[in-house]
């Protein structure tokens, strides 16, 4: 077999017994691999409506065919489980270095069963695999963690994930963060690790990747590259970051402030990707094999380390961390309505060092300030002032979250569950469960849409209309058009999820490299149209699970604030979201029922009829 | 005037697609754990420095082989194993002042940077030009100036954490 190992990885903590399976090639073929194998798994092993925090809940971490190979950007590995967040299907993607050493040691798959009776890691060497005892990491941050697993193996180069205090206690946005920095960040899927014991998973390996035809594979993966080193919107990316997309969204008045209750942020260019670049950023970072280099990492020098100190810092608060990218950057500035980058920075690095997701926790927090600043919440209630803009706030209550002290126990549950506990679920900004990201949908129309459908609740990375929707004769604020293109993308997004390349090679690459690549690597001829099916089949699958799981077209929907009330200013000013008219169309033009449910024409097409 | 590699760890973002492409050179796969060239990520330093062979003129790993077993191309100036004649002693990567002699995962046997017979791989692959195949005076005459920027450094981030 070639491009894939073909293997998975069986691991069950319980019992503490492990062993290597074969994948049936006919899922490598139909799902090309990651996030749709996984997912394929999930579909014949997991019960949908289990407990996502029960020993019975499965944790997957899959690969792609392209992952740990010179295709630019082939670094990503995806987390599928039933997220703790939201009870739908979660598949979170995370970059670094850990997802190809998992390639590198022979497998495409790793596959986490029952709960371990004490915290423990897994530590996996290629044909060696260990559950070692962890109770000397349990409680530690993820810095602490890995330098800490690094020392005890005696092993400078082994890849490690983990979590943090957040997922051990059970955060509903807790992470698996790997490589330190990098995040497999929504739905919750540390809270998953956490409940299974599971503190960390080391990773290193001797095996080499095969591709089918070398030549072949160089020449399809030097195109691609040649087609990102020349793009300007990659050129872009190297220099400002995702951060730079502030300017854009702001200029749109769709960069959701103060919890969606305006369009547009004063003090954005605190927070830009220029703002980063010249203030704090020291050098560009790239995951395995980027090509693109967009991490940041930042250092606070002098008087800005020793601002808003708290009490069980990160080491690494006089040194540098990673980050804000621009999701973070929006959810710990502009919707809790933090202008002051420093805050933001040290914000951010609490929430990788402690494990926890920066979009929900500060979206959550603007959910609660809301509640504050109409006094639903007080002081008695909150511990110290939850007012928006105060960076005092936002650093206390980061903490708080992560290790559920004082008010940060409710903030822990995520904005729907607090929101609901103090009687207002109306602030709460989100679909399914999961806070929504840093796009409003009244600025750009087909986020509405977008938001709506994602099988893992909220998320801008499943549809990025943004990009259309600022195009020269596109109209962002009409909903014509857009429930189709949604469509369609999220089908490309997902094909992208599970080839293993990262989606922003999307910015200056056409999709067809990465098909190329595949065909190349694994010596079967697929097609862009073949790649593309892939999507849409794994899109399906992932829809039927969660109907299985009990959700429905009523789950399909958006908060009453983005559907009735319009931004008063601004360029977005007077725009709700249609997505009375989107819906229907994007039901159509997905071959599902009027109730959002696959129509068995349309399995039958995909390959997944009788599923 | 020789060609040899000349490394720029500034401009270094970490991505290891130099690995990538020497151990596709060294063995026909993409396997890191086989590469002749490693990049050492130290994190919290910001700071990614690839390293590898920068063929020594007395060339101590040469000196250390009881068997004869490091030859010099007569092409490049390369140092490089025979693999025929190595016994895996291990003795090269002791006397490697730069640890740049290192032992292959499955045969034990030492392994180094061969150039790929003039034309590197890694050089290539860099998406940052960070590694460029050029001619230079000397034996890596970017090394020096850059271990005196990192023992700076080292030393300012011990007086931050005094």
């Amino acid at each position: 077999m070639y491009g894939w190992h073909g293997k998975l990885l069986r691991i069950n903590l319980t019992t503490g017994t492990w062993r290597v399976e074969d994948i049936p090639e006919p899922w490598l073929r139909q799902y090309i691999g990651g996030r749709g194998v996984a997912d394929r798994y999930l579909w014949e092993e997991l019960d949908p409506k289990v407990d996502p925090v029960s020993p019975a809940n499965k944790l997957i971490f899959a690969t792609g065919p392209l992952t740990g190979t010179p295709a630019p950007c082939g670094a990503r590995y995806m987390v599928v489980t039933k997220g703790y967040l939201t009870g739908a299907i979660t598949t979170s993607n995370s970059g670094g270095h850990w997802g190809p050493a998992l390639r590198f040691a022979g497998y495409d798959l790793l596959l986490l069963e029952g709960r371990a009776p004490q915290p423990v890691y897994v530590f996996i060497d290629d044909d060696h695999v260990e559950i070692r005892d962890a109770q000397a990491f349990w409680g530690k941050t993820v810095s602490e963690t890995e330098d800490g697993i690094r020392n005890e193996l005696g092993l400078p180069n082994v890849r490690i994930a983990c979590i943090g205090p957040a997922g051990e206690r059970l955060v509903r946005f807790a992470c698996i963060m790997n490589d330190k920095h990098r995040a497999a960040g929504r739905s919750g899927v540390g809270a998953v690790m956490g409940s299974k014991n599971l503190k960390a998973i080391a990773v290193r390996g001797t095996r080499g990747i095969r591709v089918a035809d070398p030549h072949g594979f160089m020449r399809a993966v030097w195109k691609f590259r040649q087609h990102l080193a020349e793009s300007p919107a990659r050129q872009g990316m190297t220099e400002l970051g995702t951060a730079a997309t502030i300017d854009l969204t702001q200029a749109f008045g769709g960069l959701p402030t103060r919890n969606f209750q305006q369009g547009q942020f004063e003090y954005y260019e605190n927070l830009n990707g220029n703002s980063i670049k010249e203030k704090r950023m020291v050098a560009n970072k790239a995951c395995f094999a980027c090509t693109i280099a967009c991490g940041r990492v930042t250092r606070l020098p002098g008087e800005a380390a020793d601002k808003y100190l708290v009490n069980t810092h990160p080491r690494n608060w006089r040194y540098a961390g990673e980050g804000p990218e621009y999701e973070a950057a929006w959810a710990l500035g502009a919707d809790t309505g933090v202008g002051d980058l420093d805050a933001v920075i040290k914000a951010n690095w609490l929430c990788n060092d402690l494990g926890m997701d920066p979009i929900s926790m500060g979206a959550t927090l603007a959910a609660a300030m809301e509640l504050y600043e109409r006094g639903v919440l007080n002081d008695s209630i909150t511990g110290i002032p939850l007012r928006f803009g105060s960076a005092e706030a936002l650093i206390r209550m980061v903490e708080a979250t992560a290790y559920r002290e004082g008010f940060g126990h409710e903030l822990a549950e995520g904005a729907k569950r607090m929101s609901e506990k103090f009687g207002h679920p109306e602030v709460f900004m989100g679909v399914k469960g999961q806070e929504f990201p840093a796009y409003d949908p009244r600025g750009f129309q087909g986020m509405g849409v977008a938001y709506a459908t994602c099988n893992r609740g909220a998320c801008h990375l499943r549809a990025w209309t943004p990009g259309l929707e600022s195009q020269p004769g596109i109209d962002p604020h009409t909903p014509h058009g857009k429930a189709e293109w949604v469509a369609e993308e999220q089908n490309r997004t997902t094909a992208h999820d599970n080839s293993g390349i990262c989606l922003f090679t999307a910015i200056g690459a056409p999709l067809s490299d990465i098909a190329e690549c595949i065909a190349a690597a694994t010596g079967i001829a697929f097609t862009y149209d073949d790649f593309v099916r892939a999507g849409e089949r794994t899109w399906n699958l992932e829809r039927l699970w969660n109907l299985r799981a009990g959700f429905t077209d009523k789950d399909d929907t958006l908060p009453e604030r983005l559907l009735k009330v319009p931004h008063t200013s601004g360029p977005s000013k007077g725009v709700v979201v249609h997505l009375d008219e989107m819906l229907p169309v994007y039901y159509r033009v997905r071959g599902w029922d009027e109730h959002g449910v696959p129509r068995p024409e349309k399995l039958l097409e995909l390959g997944l009829a009788g599923l | 005037m020789t060609k040899a590699l000349m490394i720029v760890p500034n401009r270094c973002t970490g991505c290891m697609q130099c690995e990538l492409a020497c151990s596709f050179v060294q063995t026909g796969t993409f396997a890191p754990a086989y590469s002749m060239i490693r990049v050492h990520i130290f994190d919290e330093e910001a700071s990614y420095a690839p390293y590898t062979c920068v063929q020594c003129q007395e060339a101590w790993c040469m000196t250390a082989c009881p068997v004869n077993a490091i030859a010099v191309d007569g092409q490049t100036g390369a140092k490089i194993v025979l693999e025929q004649v190595c016994v895996g002693c291990h003795l090269c990567s002791i006397a490697c002042p730069f640890g740049t002699v290192f032992t292959l995962p499955q045969s034990g046997k030492a392994a180094k940077c061969n150039l790929c017979g003039g034309q590197p791989a890694c050089a290539v692959a860099c998406p940052t030009v960070a590694i460029e195949w050029k001619e230079v005076d000397g034996v890596a005459p970017w090394f020096e100036p850059w271990g005196q920027a990192i023992s700076q450094r080292h030393r300012e981030a011990v007086a931050a954490m005094a």
